[in-house]
Parts: C-alpha cells; structure tokens; sequence
C-alpha cells in the first residue's frame, strides 16, 4: 500500500469508530430521556446548601428523600439562588439545577437502601457538603 | 545562529528590549515562573485531598475554593499561552524568514500585559473557579477578589489578541516571498492557526466578562435571573469561547511536536499536507462543539446531538496528527535524547486523552462523567500530558541554542520517568475518581467512601511524584545554564548534518540585534 492510502485507511478506521459511537449514543440518550407516562413527580430544589423535596401529595422533606422501590419518578428541579447540580450517581441521575429553569430527569429504583445524593455544580463554600440520602423503601401494598 | 543568553547580558537590556527573541525569552521564563506556582498550589490540593476528614493543609473551604480558581486560571492563561506565544516568537519570524516579528512595539507591549493580569489574578485570589459561571460569580463570589479576576483576566485576553494579530500579520504579511505559505514549518502553521481562532474566539469571552462585572455592579442583569437574565446565556458564551480555547492550547505543543519527531527522527517528516490540514480542519470544526459542556443544562435531545456530532466531528483532525507522527518515526533512526523522549510520551498521552474525549462525547456516558474527577482527568491527560510535555520537550531542545550549553541528560531522564508515572498516576486515576462518583471541586469527602479515599490517596502520591520531578527539571536549567557542558552548536544533539538544523542554515541574515 502507498502512503496516502494508509492515512487513508486510519482515518477511515477512526470515522468508523466514531460514527458507532455517535450513533449508539443517540439510541441509549434517546431511551434513557423517556419519561414513563406513570411517573410520580418530585419537586427538587436546591440551595446554598441542602436539597428539599416535594412530594405529589404535597408531603416536603429535607436532604433526605423517600422512594419506593420499583416506582418511576420524576424529578422537577429547581434551584433558588446559584446553580447546583442533582445526581444520585448510583442511578446516574444527573441534572443541573439552573435558577430561572426548570430541569428533569427520571428514574425508576429497583433496590432497596440508601443511596448518596450530591452536589455536581460548584456552588460555593458549602457544596462539598451538599449532601443528602436518597432512602429506598420496599413496596408494602 | 541564535545565542540569547550566551554573552552575559544585563536583565533590564532584556526586559526593555522589542526583539522578538528577547521577548520570547521574557515570555517563556515568566510563563514557566507561573508553571511552578500553579504547580504549588496543585500540590496543596492533591496533598489536603489525601487526608479525608481533617482539614490538613487547606483550613477552610473558602480558601480552598480560591486555590483552585487561581491554579487553574494561573495554568491556563500564565503558563500554557504565553509560553506558546514565547516559542512562536523566537521560531516563528525565523521560520518565515522575517527580521522580527511585525509590530515589535506591540509584541513588548502584548507581553507586558501579562504580569499585570497575573498580579490582579493571584492579589485577588478569586473563589469563582475558573469558569466562573452566573450567577454565582454574579451574587455571590466575594468582592474585590472576582472583580480583579475579571479585569486580570480582561487584560490577559486583550494580551493574547493583540499578539494574534501580530502572529497573523507576521506570517501572512511578512514571509520571505520566495517561501509558499504551504511550505510554512508546521510550528509557524499551528501558531497561525490558533491566533486566527483567538481573534474569532475570544472577543466572546471579553465581552462577557464586562457583562459579568456590570452584573456584579448592579447596573445590568444580563446574567442574574433575579432581574430577568438567564445563567445559561452565560454558559454559551463562556463555551462558544473556551471549547475552540482548547484547541489554542493544544496546537501550538503539536507544532513543538512537528519540530522534534522528524529532526529526532532523522527522516523527513510524512506529510506536511496532512498536517496543514489537520490544524485547519480543526481550526474551522473546533467551533462547532461547545456545546458538549452543557449536556446536563437541560438542552434539549436534538441540540445535544447537534454538538455531539460537531465534537466528534473534530476528532479525525488530532488522529491525522498522531498519524502523521508514527508515520515519520517509523523506519526512523530515532535519537532519543529529552526533547525525543518528552515529544513521544506527550503523544502516547494524547492519543488516550483523544480515547477519553471521544467518551465523555457520548451523551448518556457524559451524563455519568460531567462534574465529577473524570473531567478533571481528561482535560489534565491534555494539559499535562500533552501539552506540557510538548512545551517541556520544546524546552530541552532550545536550551543549547539559548545558552550554549547542554542540559544533563541524566537528570532530564529522572525528570522525563517522574514526569510520565506521575501523569500516568494522578490523572487516569482521577477517571476512576470520577466513574465512582466523586464531584469535582469538593474540599472535603467522606472518610466512610473508602473507594475514593484509596484512589485519591493514589492520584496524591502520583501528584508528589508529578511535582518532584520538576525540582530536577528546574535544578537542570540552572545548574546546567551555568556549569553545564558547552553544547557543539552545529550539532548539539548529535543528530548529525546541518540538514537537521534549517534555522540557521537556511537563514544567514537573522541576527540577535546585539
Ligand atoms: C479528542 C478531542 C477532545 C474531545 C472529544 C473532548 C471532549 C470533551 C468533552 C465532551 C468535555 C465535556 C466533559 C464534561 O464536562 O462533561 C470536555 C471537557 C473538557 N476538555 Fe475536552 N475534548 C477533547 C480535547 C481536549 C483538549 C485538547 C483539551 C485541552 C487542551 C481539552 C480540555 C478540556 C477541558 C478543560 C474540559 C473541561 C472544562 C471544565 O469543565 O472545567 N479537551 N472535553
Ligand atoms: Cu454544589
Ligand atoms: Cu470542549
């Protein structure tokens, strides 16, 4: 094989490769981004530095949070001063909190426990501990 | 031929002096000046971060947040651009056979700049984080810190503006006219290149910051949602920016690049077309991806897949150069003395940072990685392990023509494995940091995590070795400046022929003005 032809064929391995990965990611994003028509809605807000919760029946919790396991949820977040940004990186839910917007993400727990949630955006003196748990509770009924 | 320091010269004849290769010489000495004390700072981070729990170190999360705002601004803007715009000075006119560079005056002035930014930066010690984003800079890092970060970094930016123009001017206006543009060392090529993206680039950024400080003033909103801005306004800017400002970054080392491998190398080098093409391609699609750093700001799926297609689209471009790279050494008779050494680890690092992007491009992937130790890793395998390897590569390779003499290759080989097993060391680690969770930015951790205190502790040991491998690097230049061996100026590498050495061949008439 001449030179050029060489360059050729590594350019063309690496478009290949990256057209598999454009395009696979386009298919997980999209499944992933689906919200469940069923899916409870929970008010997320952050602030300098805790997270609170709002429940549908209008229950309001405070850096912990409980879910039952095997329920979709989705997350309605808020932020009230700077932005912060929601993850519960068990279940990679992950999603800037923006003030001024408001974001989603959704996800369903499939165990029971407790999960860390953090802070993901630098928001200041406190957000390494912006901390709070996620608390997964079996299904009683 | 070239001798800067050769002849005992007094400083203030350099430091008032307009020639470019005295300017490039106060370029590279304050950028490296500023290597070591962001280096510092890095050091402190990764040493507190060793012990979970106990404040060691860093008292306070305040100051914590201020140390790595101004290691990162310190990094980015007083070490990795002005020592680019140090080596583009002294190679660059020689490379277009000009006498100086266009606007010599402005070239001095363009410089000077720079310890006065550099003094608003590290006086104000700003708590921002280099990205400063709305609205915290806006409403609630403290005063007169951020503010003088805004004006130092204000002046930086014009810095590097005009001395894109004076690039652009001296080598499109002032080339030799008997040399094709095309026919430009690949060096000259990437400064053209990125000094052209500069003047695209950061007039962005210039123009955001004066809104930052207006907002911070009061007087406008553009970026507080409190009085009807948007944040995220903010973002893109800063992006539409920075994302084409990596590439500026990145280019002017793989020119350093393109200088080594084929000279080391002995051979010429593969294709001078293909990298022309490379840094252009990259210049134009580099603009189209700024995107990928606001995946989580809750853009919508078809913008998300606009800007990861134009990311991925960039990547064959820094895939030609690697190409490029291994074709020229391959059936080389490679000499390996430290710039060879510096130049070749920089590429092996390249291509797995070049793997790391391409991952973190990926949509759900990102949603895993962004804001967490897996960012700081991938952009550090750029910054460290391409980027400075190719300035320090760069560096051993002038040092006989700057000072007459040699380095000692036996302390540049302690300082070359202790600069590769740390990089190694801290930053991959810092991937697996990140894929187990660990947010970026954070002063203190849980101790109960012990997944995070084991590999942070792990990056730590890798950063003290990181960190002592340069005493041996700064213990060389200067023992060696002194009381090292007198370097054979026609061949100082043992490269064999002049063939190797074009610069002075090729250019009788330049002369040091002195
Ligand atoms: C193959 C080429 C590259 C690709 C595909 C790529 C991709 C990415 C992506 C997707 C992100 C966003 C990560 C996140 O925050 O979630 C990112 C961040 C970043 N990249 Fe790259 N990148 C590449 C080259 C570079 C180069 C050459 C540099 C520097 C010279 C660089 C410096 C950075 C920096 C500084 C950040 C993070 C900034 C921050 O959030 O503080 N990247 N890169
Ligand atoms: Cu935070
Ligand atoms: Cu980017």
């Amino acid at each position: 094989m001449g030179h050029d032809t060489v360059e050729w064929v590594f350019v063309a391995i690496v478009i290949a490769i990256l057209v598999y990965v454009g395009v696979d990611s386009w298919i997980v994003q999209k499944a992933v981004e689906e919200i469940p028509a069923d899916a409870e809605t929970i008010k997320v807000t952050g602030q300098q530095w805790f997270w609170s919760f709002e429940h549908e029946d209008g229950t309001q919790e405070k850096i912990e949070l409980h879910l039952i396991k095997g329920h979709a949820y989705k997350f309605e977040i808020y932020a009230k001063d700077v932005m912060h940004s929601f993850n519960i990186p068990d279940y990679v839910v992950f999603e800037d909190a923006v003030p001024g917007h408001v974001n989603h993400a959704w996800f369903s727990p499939d165990q029971a426990g407790k999960f860390p949630i953090q802070c993901r955006e630098y928001c200041g003196i406190g957000h390494y501990q912006m901390r709070g748990t996620l608390v997964v509770e079996e299904n009683k009924s | 031929m070239v001798l800067e320091l050769r002849k005992p010269r007094p400083v203030w004849q350099i430091m008032f002096s307009t020639h470019h290769t005295d300017v490039a010489l106060l370029y590279t000495i304050t950028g490296v000046a500023f290597l070591f004390m962001a280096g510092v700072l890095a050091l402190m981070i990764r040493t507190h971060l060793f012990f979970p729990g106990q404040g060691v170190l860093i008292p306070d999360p305040a100051t914590f947040n201020r140390i790595f705002t101004v290691h990162g601004l310190t990094m980015l803007f007083l070490f990795a651009l002005p020592f680019a715009a140090g080596i583009g000075n002294y190679l660059v006119p020689i490379m277009v056979r000009y006498k100086d560079m266009a606007y010599p005056k402005l070239n001095a002035v363009a410089f000077w700049m720079n310890p006065v930014g550099g003094a608003l930066l590290w006086l104000g010690f700003s708590d921002t984080s280099w990205v400063s984003y709305a609205p915290y800079s806006v409403i609630r890092a403290p005063g007169p810190a951020a503010d003088m970060m805004i004006f130092g970094l204000k002046i930086l930016g014009i810095s590097s503006i005009l001395s894109s123009i004076n690039f652009v001017v001296t080598i499109l206006k002032c080339k030799h006219p008997d040399l094709p543009l095309r026919q430009v060392p690949l060096f000259a090529w990437s400064i053209l290149t990125v000094s052209l993206m500069t003047l695209v680039a950061m007039p962005t950024y210039a123009a955001s910051l004066i809104m930052l400080l207006t907002d911070r003033l009061g007087v406008s909103g553009f970026f507080n949602p409190s009085i009807g801005g948007d944040p995220i306004a903010y973002l893109h800017l800063f992006w539409f920016t920075f994302h084409p400002e990596v590439y500026i970054f990145l280019l002017p080392a793989i020119g350093m690049m393109y200088e080594l491998i084929p000279r080391f190398s002995r051979k010429p080098l593969f294709s001078q077309a293909s990298g022309v093409f490379a840094f252009v391609m990259l210049g134009l699609i580099g603009f189209a991806s700024w995107g990928h750093h606001m995946y989580s700001t809750g853009m919508d799926f078809t913008t998300k897949v606009v800007f990861m297609i134009g990311t991925l689209a960039a990547v064959p471009a820094s895939g030609m150069h690697v190409f490029n790279f291994l074709a020229t050494m391959w059936g080389g008779r490679i000499r390996f003395a430290a710039p060879m050494k510096f130049a070749v680890g920089g590429i092996a690092l390249f291509f797995s940072a070049g793997a790391g992007g391409v991952l973190n491009s990926a949509m759900p992937l990102d949603f895993i990685t962004h804001g967490t130790y897996w960012v700081v890793g991938h952009m550090h395998l750029f910054l460290t392990g391409t980027i400075a390897f190719g300035f320090v590569a760069m560096m051993y390779y002038m040092f006989p023509f700057i000072t007459g003499r040699m380095y000692s290759e036996k302390l540049a080989n302690i300082h070359f494995i202790g600069m590769m097993w740390g990089t190694v060391q801290v930053f991959f680690t810092q991937h697996l940091l990140g894929l187990e969770g660990m947010a970026r930015r954070i002063y203190d951790y849980p101790a109960e995590y012990t997944s995070w205190v084991q590999l942070n502790q792990i990056a730590t040991v890798g950063a003290w070795i990181l960190g002592g491998s340069f005493v041996f690097f700064l213990a060389n230049l200067i023992y060696s400046a002194a009381k090292g061996k007198e370097a054979n100026m026609d061949d100082p590498f043992g490269l064999g022929g002049k063939y190797y050495y074009p610069y002075q061949a090729k250019n009788p008439t330049h002369h040091t003005g002195y």
